[in-house]
């Protein structure tokens, strides 16, 4: 299927977001990789210390590291991407001035606790990512994370059986808070292309382009 | 003082203008092991406001002062004159970033004409130089505005030292209640020099500040922007 590449404005910002070491940057890595020859993309990490989430995507060698660019957030992940966007802001507008033609920038949130979700000022969508290790009770508790992102991802399904997560009572529960809105189950170890969220990436594309 | 509900915005710490990234050297001077308890903190407060806090507070009242009716020029001269007053480069530049973030946020808030006159400078105005403009179209004074500029260069700090060291949030609030006289005789020594030649604005200058900006822009494990 040929991806629709967005004909006129900006590229399309997707946020991802969710607690620490649920796969963010995994997934990040994942969408370089599938996406990366055929779209013009780029990307914004707020990882907590200097570069460490920057520096392992350039490692991974998923994307020319001049596209990657690194946020401080002072403490403070969750203020970065909701309530002072200005310097996430700032980084993406960097970037599609330097790269002109962007169709996709990514920006990684640090990780953090349940609430924090992105600002729409900032992006057009957002991936919130959570993962089985963190406890099958996670899509019960809620939060914005949860109810609203506009995908949900439930990674390291393969630990499933190691943690005693029944991924049965994680699916419906999900499905019980977010209604229509949809969640994919993904064990990016396994899987490490991701099919399920690149689909989903790619129809978002569809639709900013068709906007 | 005018526009009071204004200077309130700009100096809420809630209002997006970058700030909460940055710790105005409290970062590197805990690292150093400069700041170990809260008497280090006041001393660093102390410190921070009668350099740092007061050349900005004495640039962003003269900036508040012309900007209405300022020539092209100005904002150059104004622009070098901050320059020369941030011996750091890492200051600099931190300078311009939250400059440029509250440049963003006075088109919001508080349009003004004048203000692509202050983007033409490459990376973004400096800081102090935005306070003043951004504060001139929210109806502020400059005498207000050196408050703010005051005031910013002491919380900004005390919140990062809060988070980085878990100082009690009272105890530290105290520390800037104790340094309400500091932040006011900045403020009142910007409102004289408002009207003079920028030239002979305030140029106290902090070189342990200067220093630690720039190990702290070299670390390899950095929390804060600056």
């Amino acid at each position: 299927m040929p991806l629709a590449r967005p004909s006129t404005g900006r590229a399309l910002r997707i946020g991802i977001g969710g607690p620490v070491g649920s796969g963010k940057t995994a997934l990040v890595a994942a969408l370089c990789r599938t996406l990366g020859r055929r779209l013009e993309l780029a990307v914004v990490t707020n990882d907590i210390y200097t570069t460490e989430d920057a520096d392992f995507l350039r490692d991974a060698g998923v994307l020319d590291p001049a596209r990657i660019a690194a946020v401080q957030t002072g403490c403070c992940p969750h203020t970065a991407i909701r309530d002072d966007i200005s310097a996430n802001l700032d980084a993406v507008e960097a970037l599609e001035t330097t790269f002109a033609g962007l169709d996709l920038i990514l920006v990684e949130s640090g990780g953090d606790n349940l609430t924090a979700t992105f600002s729409y000022g900032l992006v057009d969508r957002q991936i919130f990512v959570v993962d089985v290790s963190g406890g099958d009770k996670v899509p019960r508790k809620g939060g914005p994370g949860v109810t609203r992102a506009d995908l949900l991802v439930i990674n390291k399904t393969d630990l499933a059986p190691l943690v005693g997560a029944d991924l049965g009572v994680m699916t419906s529960d999900a499905a019980a808070m977010r209604g229509e809105l949809p969640v994919a189950l993904t064990s990016l170890r396994e899987e490490p292309g991701a099919p399920e969220v690149t689909a989903w990436v790619q129809k978002q594309l569809g639709e900013w382009a068709g906007r | 003082m005018d526009g009071i509900v204004s200077l309130l915005a700009l100096a809420d710490s809630r209002l997006p203008a970058g700030g909460h990234a940055h710790s105005g050297g409290i970062e590197p001077a805990i690292a150093a092991g400069l700041v170990r308890d809260l008497d280090d903190l006041g001393i660093f407060l102390r410190g921070r406001v009668r350099s740092a806090g007061l050349v900005a507070a004495g640039i962003a009242a003269a900036v508040a002062h012309r900007c209405a009716t300022a020539d092209a020029g100005f904002w150059g001269l104004i622009d070098a004159e901050t320059d020369a007053r941030t011996a750091s480069p890492a200051q600099r530049d931190a300078s311009r970033q939250q400059g440029r973030a509250l440049l963003r946020a006075g088109r919001a808030a508080w349009p003004a004409p004048y203000y692509d006159r202050l983007a033409a400078t490459p990376a973004g105005p400096h800081h102090a130089v935005a306070l003043g403009a951004v504060g001139a179209a929210a109806g502020c004074d400059p005498a207000g505005v050196a408050h703010v500029a005051g005031y910013l260069a002491i919380s900004g700090p005390a919140a990062a030292a809060i988070r980085l060291r878990g100082f009690d949030p009272f105890a530290v609030h105290a520390l800037l209640a104790v340094l309400t006289p500091e932040v006011e005789a900045v403020a009142a020594a910007a409102r004289r020099s408002a009207a003079g030649a920028p030239r002979d604005l305030p140029c106290v200058t902090a070189p342990r500040l200067d220093l630690l900006a720039e190990l702290h822009a070299r670390s390899e494990v950095r929390l804060f922007a600056s």
